[in-house]
């Protein structure tokens, strides 16, 4: 076992240790979403011809889900560590900044994957299983986890506190998750709100993602997968350059 | 590893924390196989010091090396050769004590381990709680599992932070027991304590920091020969003492007699003079010059 495969492994079982909280909790939240939300709309709203509001918005949900997920797993796991004090264990063996960062990104895809399946197998019960682009689907799985666990390592380390994590998580990855065309198509906002949309890489997220099972988009898939490659790519650099500076891990 | 290097080398460490200087060129050589004592009061730079040693601090200028490896430029050898023991009772709550070792081993790149786990749990009595979650450990099964930990890759060098801070005396003493085993069997050990008895018994040779820089260094039998202060305490059958130590001798409140001296021939120079005066002496304590006489004196001076 290397360093790297041990601190994924711990990194893991940590989630799976807590998997109520951590897989089921969301799931719940995610039904309770569609539930009230198809059931407001469904007879009210058709985003695309052709495209019930349910099947519109399962794919969002489920976005959604392993946007959040992802974040909370690298986020809630170093803010804790470093709140208990056990992140000495990670930095005192010889692990790199960069094993360091592909251990806990692992473990956050793994656990937005595990969340958006749980997900997405719940809403079968209510829309029938379409997935036209399934290459296109995991490319945005992948990606979309991959963002968030990357945030989440940033979030996770630069918080020294609860609260600030906190703060992070409801003033900057809600706002941007829910602005972002979960429950709607943005064509339908006023073209200020479209414009600040499209700025929103979230947006993108889930836009490509819901092409995947709908076969429709706001925006070209493509597009999309190149702003959250770009996303990826730089946020990944950020949290690289922060670990390997020891930014508030080693003084 | 380099066998003919020291097993821990500082040069000229210097660390500061905004306006605190943590570190003011310290240098250090500490040879395989010792047992170092580092002491000071709170402040003085110990956990620093340390903290350079694990890698968890960076250091401002000045280098350190474990067994001849760099802990910046070759962390990675110099940490395989380190095992450290924190201060803080820290601990990780989702996982149980095997759990623990097991994925510690694997930060270390150890697969298969699970007979030296065993080994180290059976040696820190940690065997019949295996199976327990870390949370639901006494303060002492923590501090044994951190020290366990720190053992898990087998390290030539391991540091004690203050590893009996607030620990009952029947682990102090076990505790103790155990690094003493793993020192003669070759393990270089480096202590920080406030217990400055432990410093003394343990460690061959010890090393005083004071605001960052060290005020003294040598083997432990040289520091205590650096005050010669002798006490004896006497219980005599008179009221008075003979007039030449009247002013040597101090009264107690429980009306024995106090007096330091410096060379035992003073002591016998008093008994021939008591017993002159025809006082018996009904009780006698002798105090030999501690650690602890020389830590407060080399402070007061510095």
């Amino acid at each position: 076992m290397s360093g790297l495969s041990a601190l994924f492994y711990k990194e893991l079982l940590r989630f799976w240790k807590v998997v109520v909280q951590t897989v089921v909790a969301p799931v719940v939240t995610a039904l309770l979403y569609l539930l009230i939300f198809s059931h407001v709309l469904e007879a009210h709203v058709q985003v695309y011809p052709g495209v019930s509001y349910t099947s519109f918005l399962v794919p969002g949900l489920v976005m959604m889900s392993m946007l959040q997920n992802a974040f909370s797993n690298s986020s809630s796991s170093l803010i804790q560590s470093k709140m208990q004090g056990n992140i000495v264990f990670v930095l005192l063996p010889p692990l790199s900044y960069l094993e360091f960062f592909l251990a806990y990104l692992g473990a956050a895809v793994i656990r937005g994957l595990v969340v958006g399946l749980g997900v997405w197998a719940v809403t079968l019960w209510y829309t029938p299983f379409q997935l036209p682009h399934p290459l296109w689907m995991l490319a945005y799985a992948l990606l979309a986890c991959a963002v968030m666990g990357a945030v989440g390592i940033v979030a996770g380390v630069w918080a020294e506190k609860f609260d600030q994590l906190a703060a992070f998580q409801n003033f900057l990855i809600l706002p941007l998750t829910f602005l972002s065309g979960v429950f709607y198509s943005i064509h339908s906002l006023p073209p200020f709100w479209q414009a600040v949309s499209r700025v929103n890489p979230v947006f993108y997220l889930i836009d490509g993602f819901r092409y995947a099972f709908v076969g429709q988009s706001d925006t070209d898939p493509m597009l999309g997968l190149l702003v959250a490659g770009a996303c990826f790519v730089a946020i990944s650099a950020l949290t690289l350059m922060l670990l390997k500076s020891g930014y508030k891990l080693r003084h | 590893m380099n066998q003919a290097a020291p097993a821990i080398r500082v040069s000229d460490l210097r660390k500061r924390f905004r306006t605190t200087l943590a570190l003011d060129g310290v240098s250090l050589d500490i040879q395989p196989g010792e047992f170092f004592g580092l002491l000071g009061p709170n402040g003085a730079g110990k956990t620093t010091l340390i903290s350079i040693l694990a890698g968890l601090t960076r250091a401002d200028s000045g280098h350190a090396a474990i067994m001849g490896h760099d802990v910046v430029r070759d962390y990675r050898q110099a940490r395989r050769a380190l095992g450290v023991v924190p201060q803080e009772l820290v601990y990780d709550p989702f996982f149980n004590v095997r759990e623990t070792l097991r994925i510690q081993s694997g930060y270390f790149g150890l697969r298969h381990n699970d007979g030296w786990i065993d080994e180290i749990m059976h040696h820190l009595d940690l065997t019949p709680h295996a199976d327990k979650n870390t949370q639901s450990l006494s303060g002492g099964m923590k501090r044994r599992l951190l020290v366990a930990q720190a053992l898990v890759h087998k390290p030539p060098v391991i540091v004690l932070d203050e590893p009996t801070a607030g620990v009952d005396v029947d682990l102090r003493r076990s505790l103790w027991e155990f690094v003493s085993g793993l020192n003669r069997e070759g393990h270089t050990i480096l202590l920080t304590t406030h217990y400055l008895e432990e410093a003394e018994a343990l460690c061959g040779r010890i090393a005083m920091l004071k605001s960052g820089r060290i005020v003294a260094l040598d083997a432990t039998r040289n520091l205590l020969q650096l005050t010669n202060e002798h006490c004896a305490q006497l219980r005599l059958d008179a009221e008075r003492v003979p007039a030449p130590w009247q002013g040597r001798l101090q009264r107690d409140a429980d009306g024995c007699w106090r007096i330091n001296f410096g060379d035992y021939a003073e002591l016998e120079t008093l008994l021939a003079d008591l017993r002159g005066a025809d006082v018996r002496v009904l009780e006698m304590h002798l105090q030999e010059p501690d650690l602890e006489d020389v830590f407060t004196d080399i402070m007061k001076r510095t």
